[in-house]
């Protein structure tokens, strides 16, 4: 820990780290598609709140950006676009089909998470000067593990988008404990990804809806000609 | 007065305090969950007019059974009495008998009164009553593995599972509060009086279908005064859990911390203040997760395990 650092704000950015881990896990393990989107938005929450702690632990105003931004982006946009796009999949869908049972993917996650803990170790090594490094940086890669488990296992377009969300926080996560200086640009640049990023998955759901009356994506073997 | 008289004094008032305010806290959470299910509901303090009403009937016992069906209601009655001589509920500072045992014994203390009731249940030939006992053991041997690692990553962080150097520990500064490992066990042990209770998994707590139920088809045999002592069992194994949850894990302030009469009072109310947000959130859990079907609970526990698992891991690379 460099001096200078509050203890409180290191204390304060561990609790917000591990309700992270936490909402991924939740993404992870949910049966119903609205619980899964809401742990989702509670993710991007905790990613808000450990931009504004970071913000103020290391008195970078750009932090503030990110958190305005991914608050707006994950938080407001994300669900709105979803429901637009792909609203009768999720509020009307209850359970989503999954490759593993859920007690094998909970194991799997634990396991995802020892090897996040393991493989960030020579990276917070890597990076000297970064008080926040060492709870931001295997959190979020464990955040980033956890997406692509979901992607791998889940059948369901939306659910598998959620997948991908939580990797795109989980990098955001890991780096802002380290790049705090980003300009803003690039910042809303990296942002306006996600709501786009919803919007295609979500008119693709949409249309793979119209056409075959699923979306549960790992049961198609081909997409149909509409006649 | 010498300090020994003291402690014991205090230890009583303790017992009182479960005594008298368990069946409260039960009324009060009923209330409220009707309240947000949209119905007016009955008085919070219904619990003590059953209670009483109860200890004023006739008890019926079946032929069938043996002294085990007499038998636990009583266990069930003593062991939450037991567990509050060794938990912070009213002071901060440890009382006479609060190195008689730690959190592990206040686990164990209240599975013989689980147990006794389980053998009760089976006791009677009545059908329901072993669907219930069955049930009830098949998620409380879930709970258990996550129980131990409750306590494990408990003492991991505080160093000790006595509940008052527990209490010590987090009340000593905001950087141990806010502890990642702190908070992920605090939700791996709401998680687990959710299950323990009986308030996600398949159960309605209000309802009347014998097949639905899980713990509480144990009781059905139960008349007069033996019902009346495993309805208070109950509501105070509740409040236990509650005090366990509210005094050790997240908010261990507000307690006495002088032996002066005027002090303890004082923490009666603000302890009880406590409660009732724990009774609100209890109540907003219950009424707005949707009941999980019976063999989905160990996806539940499971989650709660891997909680704790992080928990510990979360110290053993020494990450906070």
């Amino acid at each position: 820990m460099t001096p200078g650092t509050p203890e409180l704000a290191l204390a304060l950015d561990g609790s917000i780290a591990a309700l992270f881990v936490v909402f991924g896990l939740g993404v992870v393990v949910t049966r119903q598609m609205l619980g899964t989107l809401y742990l989702f938005m509670l993710h991007a929450a905790a990613l808000t709140a450990s931009a504004i702690v970071l913000a103020i632990g290391l008195g970078s105003p750009h932090l503030v950006w990110v958190a305005v931004i991914t608050f707006t982006t994950k938080v407001v946009a994300v669900p709105l676009v979803l429901r637009w796009a792909a609203g009768a999949e999720i509020y009307e869908r209850r359970e989503v089909d999954q490759v593993l049972t859920i007690p094998m993917s909970v194991l799997i996650a634990a396991v995802l998470a020892l090897i996040a803990w393991v493989a960030a170790d020579p990276l917070v090594q890597a990076v000297p000067g970064h008080p926040f490094a060492a709870i931001n940086l295997p959190t979020g890669i464990m955040s980033i593990l956890f997406g692509a488990f979901t992607v791998a296992v889940r059948r369901e377009g939306v659910a598998q988008l959620m997948g991908l969300l939580i990797m795109e926080s989980g990098a955001f996560f890991a780096s802002i404990s380290i790049v705090s200086h980003l300009s803003v640009i690039a910042e809303i640049a990296a942002a306006v990804d996600v709501p786009i990023a919803a919007l295609v998955i979500g008119l693709l759901i949409r249309s793979i809806h119209r056409v075959t009356g699923i979306t549960r994506v790992g049961l198609l073997a081909e997409l149909r000609e509409r006649h | 007065m010498s300090p020994l008289v003291t402690h014991l004094l205090i230890n009583l008032v303790q017992v009182f305090f479960l005594l008298i305010f368990a069946p409260l806290l039960e009324g009060v959470i009923k209330r409220l969950e009707e309240i947000i299910q949209g119905k007016r509901g009955p008085s919070i303090f219904q619990p003590y007019f059953d209670i009483l009403k109860l200890f004023g009937k006739n008890e019926v016992v079946s032929e069938e059974t043996t002294w085990v069906f007499r038998f636990a209601p009583l266990i069930n009655f003593v062991m939450p009495i037991f567990v509050a001589l060794l938990i912070p509920a009213l002071t901060a500072y440890p009382l006479f008998f609060a190195f008689m045992g730690d959190m592990v014994a206040v686990g164990f203390l209240m599975a013989i009164g689980g147990f006794f009731a389980a053998l009760a249940a089976m006791d009677t030939g009545n059908v329901y009553g072993p669907v219930g006992a069955s049930r009830t053991r098949m998620v409380g041997f879930l709970a258990e593995p996550v129980f131990m690692m409750v306590f494990f990553s408990v003492s991991y962080v505080a160093n000790s599972t006595i509940p008052y150097i527990v209490n010590a520990t987090w009340a000593a500064s905001w950087a141990n509060m806010l502890q990642p490992a702190h908070l992920l066990v605090v939700i791996a042990f709401l998680l687990l009086i959710l299950a323990d209770e009986g308030r996600i998994p398949v159960d309605s707590a209000a309802g009347k279908v014998e097949i639905a139920m899980i713990g509480h088809s144990k009781g059905l045999e139960y008349s007069g005064t033996g019902a009346a002592l495993m309805k208070w069992a109950g509501t105070m194994k509740l409040m236990v859990l509650a005090i366990v949850f509210l005094n050790v894990l997240i908010t261990p302030w507000g307690l006495a911390t002088t032996t002066q009469w005027g002090d303890i009072f004082l923490a009666i109310p603000r302890v009880l203040g406590k409660m009732l947000f724990f009774a609100v959130g209890l109540a907003v859990i219950e009424t707005s997760l949707a009941k999980l079907r019976l063999f989905r609970i160990s996806e539940f526990l499971a989650t709660a395990f891997v909680i704790c698992l992080f928990a510990m891991s979360i110290r053993l690379v020494g990450i906070a």
